[in-house]
């Protein structure tokens, strides 16, 4: 593995853009550092790879990579990534969106990209709260916590983004953790490497608009909460549904083959009677 | 097709037609009337060369998916009517503020909301130059025939790359909808996206040039690696708070527009030189205001007509001009005034409007009244 001074040399943009916005004992750092040691071990250039993120904490991780980098509008990152990718099919495209950012307001975008299997990466940092905004409960707050908009609990069924994604016919899904990072990095890098449009959610702790106003404890205590929670799927599968409590599978959920969008695009060239390149 | 070389086309058809002529190699969308016959088209013929088609989730999506692949160096454009513009409003903004080139165009119907779909109307002027929040440029260009869907669908991709900003085509229902035989142009100007001259490592993709020069637009994936954001930006692209910077970036995004309206602004006059009275008519309307023009003139009024078609930036300087000359302003419109606001500014002697909002035309005989009326 390459030293990590390297990799920030490499890819962090060093001038005028740090220090961050992040809060201190915030997880999206640790994401951040997985994506880029997975890139680390693509054999991608920076030049061909194009980062595109929603708004929200999570969204800024477009700022600090030297990448070709688009902070689009809350919700859209999905549906500029897919205009990218279809204007230059050769550049790898990777979308970083939050919960809310990707399961609410661009719920409709997450499905439809799932649907038509087009060769983006998504990866969609879950910390079950609006953390830009304040802590506000998003679609995967879970039942009964609170938020700034849930002063009394959530009475909302939270989603499985893994399972929404999976249903909406996403061709590689995975999870993996902040607590993980050595998963995260591995899992990325295959998600990186597969063709079609995969997802990966990646769990991270919002010690200051969700922790705290849940009790949560510090940012270790909310990792910690995710290494006794976690399960890898294969051994997750065997528990029997009624003796899960808060226990989720990490790990690589859905990898499958299927046609991916723009090879299919290719047919109908071929069909209208233009050139394929 | 005779010998002229014309053919017998739709205003939609035309436009669609107009933008792969200007290199536009990208369409996304979502159906809408009296918009869908773009789209139509060009699924059948974006494929034919290589470009592509895409029918999207909903209008967000299909704004951000032009403005991705625009800024990945394709020719992009999307089309739709009232409601599906008022969903691309955001992203609209996006694109001003982050400086992508891109066209839009708004086949106008009878609103609010739902209003009235297989209906035409002019209700979107306002919305077209103020529909996404925040100070920001607007190039709103109006045709009013089917050669004019063609022509001013070339000019709108290439005031799009020269100023580095979205400009929309606004069109109502009668002329999306009308057929006219037309000699397609063989030669027109087509401006395509100006390349950095500099190496990367000097490359800011917001730098303000001397002399309203724009710095080019580098596509990703070509060795100039740099920020794009919808926030307040710096000359590099990243976010801002500084007083100077922001005033920079925001006065900037304004003042290419308003630096080069010569360039921008076109407007037709006709029989003005001696005119008392002066209609303003745009679009599908200026027909009936050209015949209300020549009725009058048979009858001994000294009518005259200014057309704006580029509507935003408003041809203000020339209706100042024309104000000092002429008794009153006659301005026919598919809306209850929006253009008849704008005259007012110009500082009119007189100015009365005509409206229509009940779904059809405005006749000759109804801006003939009106003159009349006026006159007497
Ligand atoms: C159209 C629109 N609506 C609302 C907002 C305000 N807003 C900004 S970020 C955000 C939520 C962020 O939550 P999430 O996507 O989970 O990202 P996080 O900050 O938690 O990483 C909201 C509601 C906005 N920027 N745009
Ligand atoms: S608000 Fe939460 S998610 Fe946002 S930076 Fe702070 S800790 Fe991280
Ligand atoms: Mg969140």
């Amino acid at each position: 593995m390459m030293r990590t001074t390297e990799a920030i040399y490499k890819y962090l943009r060093p001038d005028k853009k740090f220090p961050h916005v992040w809060c201190p004992g915030c997880g999206i750092g640790i994401v951040m550092g997985a994506l880029v040691r997975a890139i680390e071990n693509t054999e991608l250039t920076k030049d061909e790879i194009v980062l595109v993120s929603g708004i929200g904490c999570s969204g800024r991780i477009s700022t600090y990579l030297d990448f070709n980098t688009l902070h689009t509008t809350h919700g859209r990152a999905l549906t500029f990534a897919t205009g990218i990718k279809l204007a230059n099919p050769e550049l790898t495209v990777i979308t970083v969106m939050g919960d809310g950012d990707a399961t609410a307001i661009g719920g409709n975008h997450l499905i439809h990209a799932c649907r038509r299997n087009i060769d983006i990466n998504s990866i969609i940092i879950n910390n079950n709260i609006y953390g830009m905004t304040g802590g506000q409960y998003s679609p995967t707050t879970p039942m009964e916590r609170k938020a700034s908009t849930a002063k009394y609990g959530s009475i909302e069924k939270p989603f499985d983004i893994c399972k929404l994604v999976e249903s909406c016919g996403a061709t590689f899904v995975a999870r993996g953790t902040s607590f993980h990072a050595k998963m995260l990095d591995a899992i990325m890098l295959r998600a990186l490497n597969h063709k079609g449009f995969s997802v990966v959610e990646a769990m991270s702790q919002c010690p200051v608009q969700y922790g705290r106003r849940n009790k949560l404890g510090t940012p270790m205590d909310m990792m910690q909460w995710f290494k006794d929670n976690s399960v890898s799927s294969p051994v997750f599968d065997k528990i029997p549904p009624d003796e899960v409590d808060e226990q989720f599978p990490v790990g690589v959920l859905v990898n499958k083959e299927d046609r991916e969008y723009i090879d299919r695009y290719r047919d109908i060239v071929k069909k209208a009677g233009g050139e394929v390149h | 097709m005779n010998k002229r070389n014309e053919v017998l086309l739709q205003g939609n058809e035309a436009c669609a037609m107009g933008a792969l002529a200007a290199g536009m190699r990208f369409f996304a969308g979502y159906p809408i009337t009296p918009s869908t016959e773009i789209a139509e088209f060009l699924a059948a013929e974006l494929p034919k060369l290589n470009g592509t088609f895409i029918q999207m989730e909903d209008e967000i999506s299909s704004m951000g998916a032009i403005i991705g692949a625009s800024l990945a160096g394709t020719k992009s454009m999307t089309a739709t009517s009232g409601p599906g513009f008022s969903l691309m409003q955001e992203n609209i903004g996006f694109a001003s503020m982050a400086e992508v080139p891109c066209v839009v165009v708004n086949v106008m119907r009878g609103g609010p909301s739902t209003g009235m779909p297989t209906r035409p109307s002019q209700g979107d002027v306002m919305q077209s130059r103020w529909g996404t929040h925040g100070d920001h440029p607007a190039i709103v260009l109006c045709p009013k025939s089917v050669l004019e869907c063609y022509t001013l669908t070339v000019r709108a991709f290439n005031l799009a790359e020269k100023y580095r900003t979205p400009v929309i085509v606004l069109m109502d229902g009668i002329v999306g909808h009308m057929w006219e035989n037309i000699e397609i142009p063989h030669t027109h100007e087509v401006i395509d996206r100006a390349k950095p001259t500099v190496p990367p490592e000097w490359y800011h993709p917001y730098e303000k040039l001397p002399a309203g020069n724009i710095t080019p637009l580098a596509p990703f994936g070509q060795g100039y690696r740099y920020h794009v954001t919808g926030m307040v930006h710096d000359r590099s692209g990243f976010p801002t708070l500084d007083h100077g910077e922001v005033e920079l970036c925001l006065k900037s995004i304004t003042n290419k527009i308003k630096n080069n309206l010569h360039d921008i602004i076109n407007i037709e006059e006709y029989l003005l030189k001696d005119a008392d009275i002066c209609v303003v008519a745009y679009g599908s309307v200026a027909r009936s205001a050209r015949s209300a023009v020549n009725i009058a003139r048979k009858e001994g009024i000294k009518a005259g007509m200014l057309r704006p078609i580029t509507l935003w930036p408003f041809p203000r300087f020339h209706l100042e001009g024309i104000a000092n000359r002429v008794k009153t302003f006659v301005v026919p419109e598919m809306n209850l005034g929006q253009v008849y606001g704008e005259v007012l500014k110009s500082g009119p002697k007189k100015a009365v409007r005509v409206t229509r909002i009940d779904g059809e035309l405005i006749t000759p005989d109804q801006i003939v009244s009106k003159i009349q009326e006026v006159s007497s």
